[in-house]
């Protein structure tokens, strides 16, 4: 059993306190959303992939435990300068090596949310006609 | 009197640190490292040795299936299995064990009367009145009744206090009548610790001519009940929550409602004949038990029965009182910390569910766990109810006889370390280099 004590390590809760890219991107061609609707976790996600095809720029919002949120911080940071393809590669696992204290199943759920969505994100561009913030796909965000 | 006298406790004083010498569990020291302090009870109780035993005994000694031999294993099984169900019934007061069916437990015993007296007694246009501190288990099944017969589904809203509005219950009543085929309510919140006044309740359905069911898996652990003073139509319980198995539940039913209802499971055991053309349903209570029960298990909720039925239901519900008195008075002094349901701990049982403002559930609920405290983390099966309180989830502490003063106290300071561990401190993250 990982000590719990250990979850919460400095860098963990500075990346909760003090977020990467916390807010909207406004040039923003990819976004998606989703949440864990266990824990009622919720991350949204918006890209800005350049004309070269590359993550020029990450943004996430949302609300939950200091796990999802502080991971989702240091994907935002991690991603940037990635190209798509690079970014599919990245797996789970490495995901839960870059977040660093180990977690139970049940938190390394809070972990990959953001994961997750900005996954499924590259899949979702925004309709350039439309600037008002809707989001493509389908999301897990909604109340069931 | 003998000065001497007045200090000594009274025989009937309750000692839940000589009580904790029954449970194993409780002697072993939690991941942290620090004695277990178990207030996860309102998820699951732990088992005392007398339940151990008596389940350990039957596999050991005379388990075989029931109402099936003729061997001495078979019969010996049979009258045990069936003991429990009389242990069951005088604990409801029943007026008779055929009225006391076994069934996998609170969920189960539900989706019974949705799927047998639901379908047979509920249509289009119907009502079944909830409340909004209803568990899942007491809100899905009446979902699915209504995708199956268009039936409507109508939550009773609660007060600030954590208590069902009376008034706007009464305006329910008013406006849908008798579209209102069943009023189904907990007897006890597992979120806020809300005790209804079920008695009241019933009488109220009755008036209309609808039916009720009680929902008494936080009920039965804690307090005493009696049937046939609270004349409910069902009222449901699980025995993992009162000391006993996993897998045992009781559905207790009116004598004359039973025997209306077709059966819900088809199989062994439930039948009186069975022909190439069709069968012929067994009397009560065979008629709602289809195939080999849960005998074990059953054996084992009349041992817990029979454990909290020696220390007294009256006497459990006054310490956890005392216990939920102490944390909401310590609580208090912890700015920051919301506590849900009712303020005044005489209108709950042993339940402390609260919020900590800007620390989600689940890191309270992990800090704890570090402190060899485990209580819940989350919207506890509640979602109704969580969404009405603008939470998406909150942590729960819930205790039971073998909690005690101090327990609370660590719990207190753990709120406390919690809020100062995530509390923001002006900390930067650093550069990626």
């Amino acid at each position: 059993m990982p000590s719990e004590q250990d979850i919460y390590e400095e860098h963990v809760l500075d990346h909760y306190e003090d977020p990467y890219h916390r807010g909207q991107c406004d040039t923003a061609t990819h976004a998606e959303e989703g949440n864990n609707p266990l824990c009622g976790d919720e991350i949204r996600v918006e890209l800005r992939l350049d004309g070269e095809g590359k993550i020029k720029e990450a943004w996430f919002d949302g609300k939950g435990c200091v796990i999802s949120q502080a991971s989702a911080s240091m994907l935002m940071e991690r991603i940037e300068g990635m190209t798509p393809e690079e970014l599919k590669e990245f797996s789970a696992t490495e995901m839960l090596e870059l977040f660093g204290p180990q977690l139970t199943p049940n938190r390394q759920k809070c972990c990959l949310l953001s994961w997750r969505v900005v996954q499924r994100a590259l899949h979702s561009p925004l309709d350039e006609d439309d600037d008002s913030a809707t989001f493509g796909g389908p999301s897990l965000g909604e109340e069931s | 009197m003998d000065p001497s006298t007045i200090t000594t406790p009274p025989a009937t004083s309750f000692d839940p640190q000589s009580l904790r010498a029954d449970f194993p569990i409780l002697l072993q020291k939690a991941a942290s490292g620090e004695p277990l302090a178990y207030l996860d009870n309102a998820a699951s109780t732990q088992r005392p040795r007398q339940v151990i035993d008596a389940i350990s005994d039957c596999y050991q000694r005379y388990y075989a299936n029931v109402h099936r031999g003729i061997h001495t294993l078979s019969e010996s099984s049979t009258d045990r299995y069936e003991q429990a169900r009389r242990s069951v019934s005088v604990f409801l007061n029943a007026a008779s064990s055929d009225e006391v069916l076994f069934a996998a437990g609170t969920t189960a015993a539900i989706n019974t009367v949705a799927r047998t007296w639901g379908d047979q007694n509920v249509g289009r246009g119907d009502v079944i009145l909830l409340t909004m501190m209803e568990h899942h288990a007491n809100i899905v099944p009446w979902h699915q009744l209504a995708e199956r017969v268009g039936c409507e589904v109508v939550f009773a809203p609660l007060n600030d206090n954590g208590q069902v509005d009376q008034q706007q219950l009464d305006a329910l009543w008013q406006q849908h009548g008798s579209r209102i085929k069943l009023f189904a309510f907990t007897a006890v919140s597992n979120v806020l610790g809300t005790i209804n006044p079920v008695q009241q309740w019933v009488r109220q359905a009755q008036q209309h001519g609808a039916r009720t069911l009680v929902d008494a898996a936080q009920t039965a652990p804690h307090m005493a009940i009696d049937v046939q003073a609270w004349q409910p139509d069902f009222l449901v319980f699980s025995g993992h929550k009162l000391c006993g198995p996993t897998g045992i539940g009781v559905l207790y039913g009116r004598r004359e409602l039973l025997e209306s209802m077709p059966p819900f499971l088809g199989g062994g055991a439930m039948i009186q004949s069975v022909t190439t053309e069709g069968f012929a349903p067994a009397e009560l209570p065979d008629k709602f038990e289809a195939g080999t029960p849960p005998i074990t298990e059953a054996i084992g909720l009349g041992a817990a029965i029979d454990y909290l039925t020696d220390i007294g239901l009256e006497r459990i519900h006054r310490h956890e009182v005392n216990l939920t008195q102490h944390a909401h008075a310590l609580l208090a002094d912890v700015p920051g910390v919301r506590l849900i349901g009712p303020q005044d701990p005489a209108d709950k049982s042993g339940i402390v569910s609260f919020a900590i403002e800007g620390v989600h559930a689940h890191d309270i609920a992990q800090w704890m766990d570090t402190r060899g405290i485990a209580v819940r983390a989350g919207h506890h099966c509640a979602m109704p109810l969580h969404k009405s309180l603008g939470l998406s989830s909150s942590t729960r502490a819930s205790f039971y006889l073998y909690n005690t003063m101090d327990e609370v106290e660590r719990f207190v300071e753990a709120v406390r370390e919690v809020r100062a561990k995530f509390a923001p401190q002006g900390r930067r993250r650093r550069r990626r280099s």
